[in-house]
């Protein structure tokens, strides 16, 4: 069993009566890459900025690497690497200059400087555009020129809020190649939050949060495991009578998401057969699938996992955690 | 994949203890690095930054020295555009070292002062990089109005420079600390205009840049000897002026109770309010989270 390197016991964040983060545990073990997922505003960017010790806990204690975040927050500093949600280049300078900055503040050794930069250059695919100014950047090359930095000083845990945030699928994809090659190169423990569902399946495991609690912990086939069998979808003209019908007839408890239903049955190949036959509602549409993470979201908290369906509550929260963070 | 099956070569290796006092050192070099990098890259604002002293000069400075004539400087020899240039080039190091230190509000906006601040390094350290980039900078925009000298009638010697330079450093390093101060409390850019007008510009005209700050009205005189700038300003005069055959200025230099301030104590006054600002700035930066 590898050892710990994060480890939250009851992490409380609140501001004022909002409590963004609400009683957290977990244990992440080393080399493994570690997803946190949820909706915006759930409570993830508190919980990393927690960790990396950017907020201090309410209440609770969290330990990475080995050290206890509020008691000495410099030596785990100097122990991880992050990467913000949001840009912190200095696009005036180079790829290059911005990787030596980092290494000064950071106290690389003199004699490694150079080639550190060079290799995390390479790794990265970056070694081309070094002399560029960073303004003249994609968006997927200033991340993983952020990446680059965040390794340079070698630590054992890469935290990444939102990594891929604002990125073309291609360019998220590349952004996984390359956290999983850091991952078997260098052997660094990644922690990464996302709202992506489909981006959860990179990771070793995941912790699903919701409303600033952990839901569900485990590997993602684990977290499918959780919906029972296949996912029927069907929409309907009359989603209400449908809903109580299903219910009444085939005893089957939908959840209604946009005008359609949705339920998890055992055997989906023989359940729509019958669902058809038995229903007196008109069906326009029936789809079956093997269920997703998404499906494991919606079971877990009856709600969809989308940016536009973020409730006004989460949005408010979402803001209040922003505003706060900055003013501190 | 799961954990089991990757079996990664794990960099148990601890972080090596580092001696916190080269850090920092190595963190204000860097952080003044780069401020001066970015100086250098952006040349266009250094020519740009020339404009405003060249104005001021030709088009106030020839205007009011033809129409105060003789009526200028009381029997001291000095025409008004002399008198006002080097004024100019303490213009010129007030208005670079609080906009070159307080570009830490724009790292603030676009997000790289985060990457400064989270690195294991004392915070104390980013306000002197950042003081001591402004100062650069500021210096390096006002010591280059030197080339203008023969124009507005002034003779330059190699004296001159050698005393100008820790003068100019001084009031530099003065305002630039106020700079870092003013920025460490400042938390977007909507404040840097009231900055701006209720600061900067004040301070500039009470500072003695434009007219001798003898003589005035009361409430004025205290104004005056309340600007810091006015205790940086006046010595660089003085010695511009005096190396340049015209030793009278001495006499429109700045007084308290009537008394004209040695040199040294009008840099000492410098120094130590910039001691002050950067404390300040200090303390206010330790406190940000």
């Amino acid at each position: 069993m590898p050892e710990t390197v994060i480890e939250a016991k009851g992490l409380i964040k609140k501001y004022g009566d909002l409590e963004a983060v609400a009683g957290i545990d977990l244990e992440v073990r080393a080399g493994e890459i570690f997803g946190f997922l949820g909706p915006n505003g759930a409570g993830k960017s508190t919980t990393i900025s927690m960790l990396c010790t950017l907020l201090t806990p309410t209440a609770g204690v969290a330990r990475v690497a080995g050290i206890d975040v509020v008691h000495d927050p410099a030596a785990v500093r100097q122990r991880i690497g992050l990467v913000f949600q949001d840009p912190s280049l200095d696009d005036q300078l180079t790829g290059r200059e911005n990787l030596e900055f980092h290494a000064f503040v950071y106290s690389v050794p003199a004699q490694d400087r150079r080639r550190r930069i060079d290799e995390m250059l390479d790794l990265l695919q970056l070694a081309d555009r070094a002399a560029s100014q960073v303004k003249t950047y994609s968006g997927g090359m200033k991340r993983r020129l952020e990446i680059a930095r965040g390794m340079l000083h070698q630590p054992q845990i890469l935290f990444l809020d939102e990594p891929t945030l604002g990125l073309d699928p291609q360019t998220r994809k590349s952004i996984w190649t390359h956290l999983n090659e850091l991952r078997s190169t260098k052997g660094v423990t990644i922690f990464m939050t996302t709202h992506y569902m489909d981006e959860a399946e990179y990771c070793d495991r995941i912790a699903i949060i919701d409303r600033g609690k952990i839901v569900a912990l485990g590997t993602p086939e684990d977290l499918k495991g959780l919906v029972g069998g296949d996912v029927v979808t069907i929409t309907s003209t009359k989603p209400d009578a449908a809903e109580s019908e299903i219910k009444k007839l085939l005893g089957v408890t939908p959840v209604r998401d946009n005008g359609s239903l949705r339920m998890e049955v055992p055997d989906g190949k023989a359940f729509v057969p019958r669902l058809v036959r038995e229903l007196e509602a008109p069906v326009d549409t029936v789809s079956l699938r093997r269920p997703s993470l998404d499906d494991v979201f919606l079971k877990l908290t009856g709600r969809v996992i989308r940016d536009e369906e973020v409730s006004a509550r989460d949005r408010n929260r979402a803001m209040a955690s922003r505003w706060m963070g900055r003013r501190r | 994949m799961s954990v089991e099956t990757a079996s990664p070569t794990l960099m148990t290796v601890p972080a090596a203890p580092v001696d916190t006092r080269m850090a920092s050192l190595r963190a204000i070099y860097i952080i003044w690095y780069r401020d001066i990098l970015r100086y250098w890259r952006d040349r266009w604002r250094l020519v740009a930054s020339l404009a405003q002293p060249l104005l001021f000069l030709l088009v106030f400075g020839s205007g009011l020295s033809s129409s105060l004539g003789g009526a200028f400087g009381r029997g001291t020899g000095i025409s008004y555009i002399q008198f006002m240039y080097p004024g100019i080039i303490g213009m010129s190091i007030l208005f670079s070292a609080i906009f070159g230190a307080m570009s830490i509000v724009w790292d603030r906006e676009f997000g790289f002062l985060k990457e400064v601040l989270v690195a294991p390094i004392d915070r104390w350290a980013v306000a002197v990089g950042k003081a001591l980039g402004g100062t650069t900078q500021a210096m390096i925009q006002g010591l280059i109005l030197l080339v203008l000298a023969p124009f507005v009638g002034v003779k330059l010697s190699l004296l001159t420079v050698v005393e100008l330079v820790p003068l100019a450093a001084v009031l530099a390093f003065g305002l630039a600390s106020f700079g870092v101060a003013i920025a460490s409390m400042m938390k977007s850019l909507q404040g840097f205009q009231v900055v701006m007008n209720f600061l900067m510009m004040p301070m500039f005209f009470l500072s003695g840049a434009l007219f001798p700050l003898t003589n005035l009205p009361g409430w004025m005189t205290w104004l005056t000897r309340l600007d810091p700038a006015s205790y940086g300003i006046d010595p660089i005069r003085r010695v511009v002026l005096s190396n340049s055959g015209l030793p009278n200025v001495n006499s429109l230099g700045l007084t308290i109770n009537g008394q004209v301030l040695a040199i040294p104590m009008e840099a000492a006054i410098m120094l130590a309010f910039g001691a002050v600002l950067l404390g300040v700035a200090v303390v206010m930066f330790e406190r940000r989270d």
